[in-house]
């Protein structure tokens, strides 16, 4: 009885941990990404020039995805350098027929174009192959953010915490790599390789 | 009678909406406060069961050992970050907890205790708090935020909490062997525990 429940306990935490790997849900959510590439719901954008958009767009080419609220003064400023990074990095003429960037606001309601533009030009978006958009529906917001497996919580001194990272969507539209604000680079060189 | 009617009260209490965003709005709360709950509940039930249906139940477990074993398996599960993470987004994980800490972590425990000597209990009670000790450093040092549903700060509270609460039972236990409580034995006699249900130190 005590080796059943040993085994049976053993294989539970096996389970619960992706094999001894993943101990917070940040890394589960990398690992299952990479094993099953997710399709996302579809979600209508509102982009810093006020243009209305969807991912759907952008089928059949890469696109790296983050998500970041202007008002931020810490990790989001990571994620626009890694972002630049990255743009500088992939080769001139994949970007715009290949390779798109798209930086998405959760923060719809103080994030409008108007701060949607500073952003791009604090960090060189073009608008163009780099958008930064906001998802005006509330709803699809928030079906979006689950199925990224971001969660945003209020830091308690009126800004917000959230799980960031570096997203790749295929060109099949689906959610496929997830890498490191860290490490943009890295996360550049396998996208070119994908 | 009423010491069970007040155990499912409890529960129930726990159960509600506004009682489990109370406790589980800081990692703290969801940690030491409302996990321990739930488990204790499961404890106190399995004690207040009438002796010969304790000792069915531990005839069917195969003993004290698959118990323990299967509150430490069960109890380490709800110890990963991703899972108190899961339990806050995702309704079946959060009834998941709340069935399996009573039933498959607590009543164990409750069952298995009478069953285990002086150095038994000792062993489980230490290798539980120098868990605990470890986990609180961990979240102290840790550099990254382990549950996307908690602040840095929340799991560095959570983290020293732990690490308080670990010297505290290090010192009721030790305290316990010298001074103990009235009435007390030591040993597998059921009927003295019994009458000592109420009683809550370590190692009773």
């Amino acid at each position: 009885m005590a080796a059943l429940v040993t085994l049976l306990g053993t294989g539970v935490l096996w389970w619960g941990s992706d094999g001894f790997v993943a101990f917070t849900a940040e890394s589960a959510r990398r690992a299952h990404i990479l094993r099953a590439p997710r399709a996302l719901p579809p979600a209508l954008l509102e982009d810093q020039d006020g243009r209305a958009f969807s991912l759907h767009d952008y089928r059949g080419k890469l696109l790296a995805i983050e998500f970041i609220y202007t008002r931020c003064s810490t990790i989001c400023r990571t994620l626009g350098m890694s972002f630049k990074q990255i743009r500088d990095r992939i080769p001139a003429q994949a970007l715009g027929r290949d390779f798109a960037l798209l930086t998405i606001s959760f923060d719809t309601q103080s994030d409008d174009p108007a701060r949607l533009k500073a952003y791009a030009n604090a960090y060189g978006a073009d608008g163009r192959d780099w958008r930064v958009a906001r998802v005006p529906d509330a709803a699809q917001l928030k079906r979006l953010l689950d199925a990224f497996g971001i969660v945003v919580i209020p830091d308690g001194v009126g800004g917000f915490e959230h799980n960031a990272a570096l997203h790749l969507l295929g060109r099949d539209g689906r959610l496929a790599l997830i890498g490191d604000i860290d490490q943009p680079l890295a996360f550049a060189d396998q996208a070119a390789r994908w | 009678m009423v010491r069970r009617a007040a155990l499912a009260v409890l529960y129930l209490a726990l159960a509600t909406p506004a009682a489990r965003s109370w406790f589980e709005a800081s990692m703290t709360g969801h940690m030491l406060l409302q996990i321990p709950l739930l488990t204790a509940i499961g404890v106190l039930s399995a004690r207040l069961l009438p002796g010969h249906r304790q000792d069915r139940l531990l005839g069917v477990a195969g003993g004290a050992l698959p118990c323990l074993l299967l509150a430490l398996f069960v109890s380490t599960y709800w110890m990963l970050p991703r899972a108190l993470d899961s339990a806050l987004t995702h309704p079946l994980a959060e009834i998941a907890k709340f069935v399996s800490l009573p039933l498959l972590v607590g009543a164990p425990l409750g069952l298995a205790w009478k069953r285990l000597t002086l150095i038994g209990r000792g062993f489980v009670w230490t290798n539980f708090i120098s868990m605990l000790a470890v986990l609180g450093w961990l979240y102290i040092a840790a550099p990254v935020r382990v549950c996307n549903n908690y602040l840095l700060d929340q799991q560095e509270s959570a983290g020293w909490s732990m690490v308080k609460l670990s010297l505290l039972l290090f010192a009721c236990w030790l305290g316990s062997f010298f001074f103990g409580a009235v009435g007390r034995t030591y040993g597998s006699d059921s009927k003295s525990e019994t009458t000592r249900r109420s009683q809550r130190f370590p190692g009773s």
